[in-house]
């Protein structure tokens, strides 16, 4: 019994530390990675935990991942994304985050709800299969409410039909 | 003598929790309705119309409602006599946007005296290429109520086809003109009447990518319109409860797509389940005893069905994939629904507890968003591969499509299951507005909205 709550005295004395070891660097310029882009952030910069800096250290292109007409697989070039994500959010473990997934327009708007879930939730599980917890990972679909790109056309739709990882402030 | 009530509802001050912060000022829902009939010689109502040519050539004079004393009325600033003309211009327009008739309103009309509704001075209405001529009537009772009194009269047999009357209170004025349209409209083709219902859909402004959507409601013909929410947050997908008294409906208002239950009455909601999970498409049942809701968890989306006053919710779908909405048979046996288990999206037939799944549609296309007519004869459904809306038959067969614009979806239909409702939404600019389609899909209309409108579901006959 003893030993048990000494141990478990230690093992929070421990995590406080790590929290407290852990604040610290953020105080700091991000360690460059080595799949980040070359963007140095200068003391200024955008801190950890902002939008700003998870797209400066993981690229823009890499944050959203893109699916077919319907679909929801995540293949090989949705995967090395994913897996730069997941260094990035390996190296910030503090840091929750959330995938929202969206539809194009030509898709009715309840099916688009759930195929948005559906999307957000393929890019979550890989997420996860590489490490990251999922109690970290929130997910939100957006259906066809928010596209990004407004025309009517095949272009705009392959566009629109994606799951972007955002980081919450 | 036939008395409907909808009770008075108590404006009720409450602290807002988080969840109703998107919620606008409680709106006070009518009065009571009172059918009456005003004399007693009830019988020789078994005439049948002369005329057997279409409907659409048949002409219908409505001159103003007389009044036996024009007075003060809250209904009119102008008193019961400019009501009277009023009444009769919303019952013609109720005629005529739905295509099926050829009204002549109040100010084409001369206007008959108040002893000549019971007794139509033939003379003056011939010649004016109507067969049909209405009557009608308005007087201010003592307590501050009206009486509307409305005839139908054939003018080649110079007889009474039917009439009723009905005591309203001075703000659902307009309700006493949709009952003398319904009127009008049930006896000369055999329908159930459908003008008295009202609409619940979403009011939609701002540019494509930054769409504020805002739950709205309205009468049939667009009057009375009342915004519910503010548009702080996304509202989508509304549903009236068959009473009227409450509105389903997905809300982002915590960030996360939710279905929330709002009392009307109260201005008050409550989330259909107690669930961290995304929760879609709420439906009621016909019996308002229940209220189908999807919920996807961890991505995949299923069907359930839970009390409306609160309780145990159960899964009624297990399938892999996508399983969403649900449309209730009108005595409550069926559930239509949609699914994309067998790779697209197709409609499916179950038994109410969730048994006995089988697919109906296999026309080619795919089909989304189906909807059971409340006569139970056709299922409306989306052709999500054309983006246009049919109908078919409960077990799948008959598919007529009836509309043909570059994106039409979510049909909903008028409480008599013969017109379709549905909204339209333009390429490119992605602006959308409600349009109505009879079952011939040769009458078709927009429906007027202060702004864009998207997600209609029209209500049953009003209580």
């Amino acid at each position: 019994m003893n030993t048990r709550v000494a141990t478990g005295l230690m093992l929070a004395s421990t995590i406080a530390l790590a929290a407290c070891q852990k604040k610290a660097p953020e105080e700091l310029p991000p360690p460059p990675t080595q799949t980040a882009t070359p963007t140095p952030s200068a003391p200024t910069g955008p801190t950890v935990g902002s939008q700003q800096h998870f797209t400066d250290a993981v690229g823009v292109a890499n944050t959203v991942v893109y699916f077919d007409t319907d679909q929801y697989n995540i293949d090989a070039e949705d995967s090395a994304k994913l897996q730069v994500q997941g260094q990035y959010f390996s190296q910030y473990p503090q840091l929750n985050f959330t995938v929202e997934g969206h539809a194009d327009e030509r898709g009715t708007r309840e099916y688009n709800l759930a195929l948005g879930e559906r999307r957000a939730n393929a890019a979550k599980n890989y997420l996860v299969s590489i490490g990251i917890p999922a109690n970290r990972i929130r997910t939100v679909s957006y259906g066809k409410e928010r596209p990004v790109a407004l025309g009517s056309n095949e272009s705009a739709w392959a566009q629109n039909r994606r799951a972007a990882t955002v980081v919450i402030n | 003598m036939k008395q409907l009530f909808i009770f008075a509802t108590a404006l009720v001050a409450a602290p807002l929790a988080a969840q109703n912060e998107d919620l606008g000022q409680p709106i006070q829902e009518g009065g009571e309705v009172e059918t009456v009939m005003e004399a007693e010689d009830g019988e020789g109502l078994t005439f049948t119309i002369t005329d057997e040519t279409a409907l659409e050539d048949l002409g219908i004079a409505i001159p103003g409602f007389a009044t036996d004393a024009d007075v003060a009325t809250p209904a009119n600033q102008n008193g019961t006599a400019a009501l009277g003309k009023e009444l009769a211009r919303v019952i013609t327009a109720d005629l005529r946007n739905n295509g099926l008739f050829k009204p002549t309103g109040p100010d084409a009309l001369p206007q008959p005296s108040f002893p000549e509704i019971n007794a139509p001075n033939w003379p003056t209405w011939s010649n004016r290429g109507a067969e049909m001529l209405v009557h009608g009537y308005v007087r201010a009772r003592s307590d501050n109520r009206l009486t509307v009194g409305c005839y139908l009269y054939d003018m080649a047999l110079q007889q009474q086809l039917v009439r009723e009357g009905w005591i309203v209170e001075p703000a659902d004025w307009r309700r006493a003109a949709h009952k003398c349209a319904d009127l009008v409209y049930s006896r000369l083709t055999g329908e159930s009447p459908f003008f008295d219902s009202r609409i619940a859909y979403i009011a939609e402004t701002g540019p494509k990518d930054n769409r504020t959507k805002r739950l709205a409601i309205m009468d049939s013909d667009g009057a009375n319109h009342r915004f519910i929410t503010t548009g702080r947050s996304t509202a989508l997908t509304p549903r009236y409860s068959p009473d009227y008294k409450k509105l389903s409906y997905l809300s982002y208002v915590d960030g996360n797509p939710r279905i929330y239950v709002y009392d009307i009455g109260t201005g008050r909601q409550t989330l259909v389940t107690q669930s961290d999970n995304p929760t879609f498409a709420p439906r009621w049942s016909p019996d308002g005893r229940y209220i189908l809701y999807s919920m996807a968890v961890n991505g995949n989306t299923d069907i359930y069905r839970v009390p409306s006053t609160g309780g145990t919710p159960q899964r009624l779908t297990d399938a892999p994939g996508i399983d969403i909405g649900g449309s209730y048979s009108p005595d409550g046996s069926r559930i239509v629904f949609e699914s994309d288990r067998s790779g697209g999206q197709q409609c499916y037939v179950m038994n109410s507890d969730g048994s006995n799944p089988r697919r109906i549609s296999f026309f080619g296309g795919r089909c989304a968003t189906p909807e059971w007519s409340p006569r139970g004869d056709q299922i409306a459904f989306t052709n999500s591969s054309s983006f246009n809306v049919g109908v078919m038959t409960p077990s799948g067969g008959s598919v007529r499509i009836l509309t043909r614009g570059w994106q039409d979806e979510a049909p909903t239909w008028a409480p008599n299951g013969r017109i379709i409702q549905f909204f339209r939404t333009e390429r490119n600019s992605g602006k959308a507005g409600l349009w109505q389609v009879d079952l011939t899909g040769e009458n078709e209309r927009r429906l007027p909205t202060p702004v864009d409108g998207s997600d209609p579901a029209w209500g049953p006959i009003l209580p």
